[in-house]
């Protein structure tokens, strides 16, 4: 084998090993950085295309839409802002959000004070709704007490345990 | 990018990428055990496509698992571990090249490779969900105990250049270390989730940084007494390390506190000066790092640091890109495909390669660390830290070693060092990271399309059942609350049909389920807390 082929097959390699770590590095940037321009541009896309399921981060069933105060602002986010998880950040987007210490919860309190199944987030008639789900120390809604089911407006801060949580437009 | 064009969508699975990737690291591989070829014997191995196509099938197998069984799994890892696994085949089938008898050893750890990637498959069919293994925290803590106590067993264990951390029957040899360090990582994050609320509470403050108090010191006491005992009876520094180390990260992980890295590090520079005075083994690394450049240190025949310089100059000799496959000497260095596979790697692919291999080891960690920042649960948090945690320790141990940082230990190079025990340990690894990353990643609606039926379903929970239930978890809970939450039912939880529903269909949980279910919350064990 000649000089001349194995320095072409070395250089081959080392632009083959860098090309390699690109790719990775540019499928980190967009897991990172990326998702924000690709999500816009998908959803208007979809808007398009798709006819069945709602878009995201609106609460869904758009069947009936009589219901839902149609000025009303829906949080589209719920913002983790106090406690252990602080800092996550959870789309609502169709499916129910629950609450507590238990693996099966979506968001999971590791938290003395947080019961095993504490509290749901779920979509009805168009807005999104909270609810107790008889938890012991209760849960905290913008300083008070939570009695019944509450519709979530944007800016509501949620408190269990020590975790508090603000809904996002 | 894939994306199966009925789901939502809004989650990209990133699996078009991962093949994208896996097609590049194979032809990585390949070129470099073609050029091993080329610099070596002047010809291009004659089974260069059997070898790639080898490759290629365990990479694309492992690649369909995953895009089955772990569709939002993190792309990177699986390219990353093969072009690893590849790379570190071509040097060690060099480094066999430049032996007097030719050993095959490549060949062997091929096979080594094939199995760990059937482990890897293994823990991703098994493990359905992480928060599964949160149940066998003391198993596995005993587990790890017993192997590590394995080697000390006569008749089984082998003392192996002066190290007694292997176990043998017949010729073969495995190093159960290897495998303790997982269930180890299992083990301290099931133990840490459970107890960080104690481990947090302030205690005398020092020099303005608040430390624990002295009575929850036990935990990092008993790692710490436990890291010196592998050292003093198996005589293996790099494991000691590792094991101490990664108790003390998760331990950070868990609580936040500086406060304990200090003690840590406390606890570890008291261990390591003693050791260093006391046993000889570890004394004789000391100095031949301190002193390596000197003569009698080099010329010292057991113990000097003639592997050391000898790795130095190798390195040297490289320079910025290498002397090419084949065309250096690494056979200089002793144990060259397996404590020094970094340093010939030097030699060879200069710093370009090197630092592509650091490059891939920090995108492991990165990846892991972000899988554990994405995680809605405590215990996956801490097991994908420590996970990675152990990787990039490794690394660090052992390129600091051979670049002459810190004293040489005897730690393998993830993926790359010969040696059967370690490469499948990692590859474990990379499956329970791959099965985690999943559960991360997982849009909330697929994750969980089980408790949708469960949270609506307003079935009344058959008295008795809770009758039953309450005491008996009223009796546990002190000391393990939250795992006691676990429904009765959740062994079903992971043989359900869906791959994507990792949660019981409505029917399978007795209790805990209905709105209003004042009942759930007697379970808790608030005690006297309020």
């Amino acid at each position: 084998m000649s000089e001349f082929t194995v320095t072409v097959f070395r250089l081959a390699f080392f632009v083959i090993l860098w090309l390699f770590v690109l790719g990775v590095a540019g499928v980190l940037r967009r897991d990172i950085f990326g998702p924000r321009k690709a999500r816009a541009g998908k959803k208007a896309r979809r808007g398009g295309s798709k006819s069945a399921p709602p878009p995201p981060s609106r609460p869904a069933p758009a069947p009936r839409p009589s219901a839902a105060p149609v000025a009303h602002a829906h949080p589209g986010t719920i913002r983790i802002t106090d406690g252990p998880l602080a800092g996550q950040t959870l789309m609502l987007s169709g499916a129910p959000v629950t609450f507590g210490r238990a693996p099966d919860n979506t968001i999971i309190i590791n938290d003395d004070f947080a019961s095993s199944h504490h509290a749901r987030i779920s979509a009805k008639n168009g807005a999104w709704m909270l609810e107790d789900l008889g938890s012991t120390n209760g849960t905290i809604v913008d300083g008070s007490r939570m009695t019944g089911p509450i519709q979530l407006a944007i800016g509501t801060r949620i408190t269990i345990g020590h975790t508090t949580l603000e809904t996002q437009s | 990018m894939n994306q199966a064009p009925s789901q939502t969508a809004r989650p990209r699975t990133y699996r078009l990428a991962e093949l994208g990737l896996l097609i590049l690291a194979i032809a990585v591989a390949t070129t470099a055990y073609a050029l091993v070829g080329l610099g070596v014997e002047d010809t291009i191995p004659a089974n260069v496509y059997g070898y790639a196509a080898w490759l290629a099938a365990l990479g694309v197998i492992l690649h369909i698992i995953v895009w089955i069984k772990a569709k939002y799994a993190d792309p990177v890892l699986v390219p990353i571990a093969v072009l690893l696994n590849g790379l570190g085949l071509a040097m060690i089938y060099r480094v066999d090249l430049g032996r007097d008898e030719y050993l095959g050893s490549a060949m062997t750890q091929l096979v080594w490779m094939t199995l760990g990637v059937g482990l890897a498959i293994a823990v991703i069919f098994v493990v359905r969900d992480h928060r599964w293994l949160r149940r066998y925290t003391y198993v596995s803590g005993f587990a790890a105990l017993v192997f590590l106590l394995l080697p000390l067993i006569p008749g089984i264990g082998k003392t192996i250049n002066g190290a007694r951390i292997w176990i043998g029957v017949g010729s073969l040899s495995f190093q159960p270390g290897e495998i303790a360090k997982i269930l180890l990582a299992i083990f301290f994050a099931g133990y840490l989730v459970t107890y960080k609320d104690q481990l947090v509470a302030a205690g005398p403050k020092i020099l303005g940084i608040r430390f624990p108090r002295l009575r929850d010191f036990g935990p990092i006491v008993v790692a710490w007494v436990a890291s010196v005992g592998v050292l003093v009876f198996e005589r293996d520094l790099g494991t000691s390390l590792l094991f101490f180390g990664l108790f003390v990260a998760m331990l950070y992980v868990a609580t936040s506190k500086v406060s304990w890295i200090i003690l840590g590090l406390g606890f570890f520079s008291a261990g390591a000066v003693a050791a260093t005075f006391l046993f000889s083994h570890v004394g004789q690394r000391v100095s031949g790092w301190l002193n390596a450049l000197t003569a009698e240190e080099y010329n010292k025949t057991p113990g000097g640091s003639y592997q050391l310089v000898q790795g130095l100059f190798g390195m040297s000799n490289g320079g910025l890109i290498g002397t090419g496959f084949g065309e250096g000497r690494p056979n200089m260095v002793p144990y060259a495909e397996s404590d020094f596979i970094y340093a010939s790697f030097g030699e060879e692919i200069g710093l370009a390669g090197l630092f592509v291999i650091l490059l891939c080891y920090l995108f492991i960690f990165q990846r892991g660390i972000r899988t554990a920042q994405q995680l809605r649960d405590g215990f996956g948090t801490l097991l994908a830290t420590g996970l990675s945690f152990t990787i990039a320790l490794q690394v660090f141990v052992v390129v600091g070693g051979v670049t002459r940082l810190i004293p040489l230990t005897g730690l393998t190079t993830p993926f790359l060092a010969q040696g059967g025990s370690s490469l499948i340990a990692n590859w474990m690894i990379i499956g329970l990271l791959l099965r985690i990353s999943d559960n991360a990643r997982r849009p909330v609606e697929e994750f969980h399309t089980g408790v949708l039926r469960i949270t609506e379903d307003s079935e009344p929970v058959p008295a008795v059942a809770r009758a039953n239930d309450t005491p008996s978890s009223a009796l546990t809970v002190d000391e393990d609350a939250p795992t006691t939450n676990l429904p009765p039912a959740d062994s079903r939880v992971f043989d359900g049909e869906a791959p994507t529903t990792n949660l019981p269909p409505a029917g399978a949980r007795p209790r805990g389920q209905a709105p209003n279910d004042t009942d759930a919350t007697d379970q808790r064990p608030t005690g006297g807390e309020r």
